[in-house]
């Protein structure tokens, strides 16, 4: 009984680090057709502008846990607002309307170039900023303990999660984005600055990459190449889940998390290639995902 | 036509004029050459830069590593290695990325040979790269130091090696030096579970340790072992998993930031006061825990190295220097490095060559050779002569008023936890460790 329990935990808590992480790139597939390799890079910068930060902060004797929090909070929408600006406005604004394939190996040249840049800013040496994780102690249940970091991790993501559908579906600008989910061109001719939105959109998607970046800092030892190990399981959420669909990547994220959790405590040396194995499985009975949608090409 | 014999005078003036520049050019140059080749000795330290594995690894060894060579250029080395520059000539160090896998690495190991023309190579950390390069290294005929790759199979698949050595112990004494440091501080042990990165090394250490454990705690019970991605830096359901079998010991083999933040998130979770952590690489760690590992926990250093390593005038000395320029002591990585440095110059040293050693040379200077180093003395007693037998070392961590010490420090001879020349180390552990004397 108390695996199973272990498993649902487990289960849950990942699913909603797995949501953090693919919740910005969804988002920007679904309303600009951008597969943004570029989001592990966002994830990353996110890391370690909250590590550094929070490093800062604890080396000059601060051990308020809600200035941690603030200070992650600032660092990723700060860090990943202004990227994601930078990315639009300077590189995919002029590649608009290009194939699908081409903006994927453009933002995959972005990844690597960013891979780069954090090693000349933050060298190679890991980063380590555990004290808000240590700091907000466990729950015990018998022998399993549950970090009350990971469940604020749990609790955020479901903010971010009904955030997101409440901007989506109840909000002018969400309806606006939805026209132009739905039909791009005709959105233009009625009115709509696509441009704009899309900056919008994009700089949403990279504040939340950012965020789940700086949400995990307190977790992992932040080094490089946490972004490239990120997005390929973001990518295996999103595509179980239906790219561009925000409850896809939800139901998504829960079906992995589940799955990994139950080969974890049960065998773990299939942890890996359970995860693959659910994305096979439903790609064979829904080829565009759970809540993905079969779409006519325009040619 | 005049006009045509006048430009074909200034044709062939213009091009005997450029014939004899270049030839000047490139008698000046290859003197340059020549003289250069004459005052110095190359070699190639391959270690990574950059990735996981750079921080708390290659970083530290190639910190270490160019703390050596500064000194050796200087001559301010202790004896016996007071001499300046090796065999006379100043020691270069071209250093290469050790990231990018084994095939890029044997592309890696072809340029420093043929266009670095470097002349020998020191390097890799990778178990696979040293895999791969290995038999590279023989074919080029060119002298190679594997300076911290741990796979035991080095020696396996390279038969008759002339070129290739390595200066430190493989993972067969790390986890044979662990069981017997159980059995003999934790003989009452009964469950125990580990958590091993998913690749080759992990595999491999996991297989050594539950065999060694067979033989030496045959009551102790293996209850779990976690296999989680190389990288993967969140393990909160492998501590669960671990938690519900409720072990009283942890092993793991995982090394450099995947090893540190295991050990704050297991210790945030309060697995490690459940359980006992040993950490085959934990050295590396001993001053970046900064108090997240519990007391007691128990680490290793892959040998005489880092926080192990013995009182001697070379060890004093490289302390001092490393932290002097890095502020910080020398964790295993670094000392390793150091160690494979000396090795290269206690083998240009002892060539006999007049000017730059060949690997022929170099080669018979090593092989078989007992070297002073700041691990103690160095006995290149396996595989033919190309392989060290050291002492394997484990201990209990210790964080009090900011500093970290090792106590309970237990010291396994080098015989005691490595297979004789010609053994299969898994049936040496096997057949209950044959030829082995642990007094």
């Amino acid at each position: 009984m108390l695996t199973v329990w272990a498993i649902l935990i487990d289960g849950f808590i990942y699913a909603s680090w797995l949501f953090l992480v693919a919740a910005g790139l969804t988002v920007i597939y679904g309303v600009m057709r951008i597969l943004n390799m570029a989001h592990g890079s966002l994830y990353a910068l996110g890391a370690y502008a909250a590590a550094s930060a929070l490093g800062w902060y604890y080396a000059d004797g601060g051990d308020q846990l809600w200035m941690a929090f603030a200070i992650i909070a600032v660092c990723a929408v700060a860090i990943g607002a202004v990227t994601g600006l930078a990315i639009e406005r300077g590189l995919l604004r002029i590649m608009y309307g290009r194939d699908e394939i081409l903006m994927l190996i453009i933002t995959f040249a972005v990844l690597l170039i960013l891979e780069d840049v954090m090693k000349l800013i933050w060298g190679t040496t890991p980063y380590f900023a555990y004290q808000p994780y240590a700091a907000m102690g466990r729950i015990n249940i018998d022998v399993l303990t549950v970090s009350r970091y990971d469940l604020m991790v749990l609790a955020v993501s479901i903010v971010i999660g009904v955030g997101l559908w409440f901007w989506l579906e109840r909000t002018r600008i969400g309806k606006i984005l939805r026209s132009i989910i739905h039909d791009r061109e005709v959105s233009k001719a009625m009115g709509v600055n696509v441009g704009r939105m899309f900056t919008i959109t994009f700089m949403i998607g990279a504040t939340l990459g950012a965020i789940a970046g700086g949400i995990t800092a307190p977790i992992i030892s932040v080094v490089p190449g946490i972004g490239i190990e990120v997005i390929v399981l973001a990518f295996a959420v999103v595509v179980t889940g239906g790219l561009g669909s925000i409850t896809g990547a939800a139901i998504g994220a829960i079906i992995v998390g589940l799955a990994r959790a139950t080969s974890i405590h049960t065998m773990p040396e299939l942890e890996l290639f359970i995860i693959y194995a659910v994305m096979a499985a439903v790609l064979v009975f829904r080829p565009h995902g759970l809540f993905g949608q079969a779409v006519a090409r325009k040619i | 036509m005049k006009t045509i014999q006048q430009r074909n005078i200034w044709q062939k003036t213009l091009l005997s004029t450029a014939t004899s520049v270049a030839l000047a050019s490139a008698g000046v140059m290859g003197l340059t050459a020549t003289a250069h080749a004459q005052d110095s000795f190359k070699v190639g330290f391959v270690t990574f830069l950059s990735g996981g594995a750079s921080g708390p690894f290659g970083v530290p060894a190639s910190q270490g590593a160019k703390v050596v060579v500064d000194a050796i250029n200087e001559g301010t080395l202790p004896a016996p290695y007071d001499s300046k520059g090796v065999n006379g000539l100043t020691l270069e160090m071209v250093e290469v990325d050790e990231a990018g896998g084994p095939t890029k690495q044997v592309e890696e190991y072809r340029n420093l040979v043929e266009r670095q023309n470097v002349n020998a190579v020191i390097g890799y950390i990778s178990s696979g790269d040293c895999l791969a390069v290995g038999p590279v290294a023989e074919e080029m005929k060119t002298f190679t130091i594997a300076f911290d790759c741990g796979t035991s199979r080095m020696f396996e698949e390279l038969e008759d090696p002339k070129y290739v050595f390595r200066t430190g112990l493989d993972a067969v004494a790390d986890n044979v030096g662990a069981a017997r440091y159980l059995a003999e501080t934790r003989p009452d042990a009964k469950r125990i579970a580990g958590i091993q990165q998913n690749y080759a090394w992990g595999q491999d250490s996991w297989q050594d340790f539950t065999l060694a454990m067979e033989q030496l705690m045959p009551e102790a019970e293996i209850v779990n072992n976690q296999t989680p991605q190389i990288f993967q830096g969140s393990y909160g359901t492998e501590i669960s998993a671990l938690q519900t079998r409720r072990p009283e010991i942890v092993h793991s083999s995982m090394w450099g930031g995947d090893m540190e933040s295991f050990v704050a998130q297991a210790n945030a979770r309060g697995l490690l006061a459940q359980a006992t952590a040993l950490l085959t690489t934990g050295e590396s760690g001993l001053h970046r825990f900064d108090g997240q590992a519990p007391n007691g926990t128990i680490l290793g250093g892959r040998g005489p190295f880092g926080g192990f390593m013995p009182e001697n005038d070379l060890s004093e000395w490289f302390s001092k220097a490393y932290e002097e320029e890095h502020g910080t002591p020398p964790s295993y990585p670094a000392s390793k490095a150091a160690q494979a440095i000396l090795a290269l110059k206690y083998a240009a040293d002892n060539s006999g060559a007049d000017g730059v050693p060949s690997s022929e040379e170099l080669a018979a200077a090593l092989k078989g050779a007992k070297f002073e180093s700041v691990s103690g003395t160095v006995n290149m007693g396996l595989a033919g002569g190309h392989q060290a037998v050291q002492p394997m070392l484990y201990g209990e961590y210790h964080f009090e008023d900011g500093q970290a010490e090792l106590r309970n420090v237990k010291s396994y001879a080098g015989d005691c936890v490595s297979a004789p020349d010609g053994y299969n180390a898994q049936e040496w552990i096997k057949e209950g460790f044959p030829g082995s004397s642990c007094d």
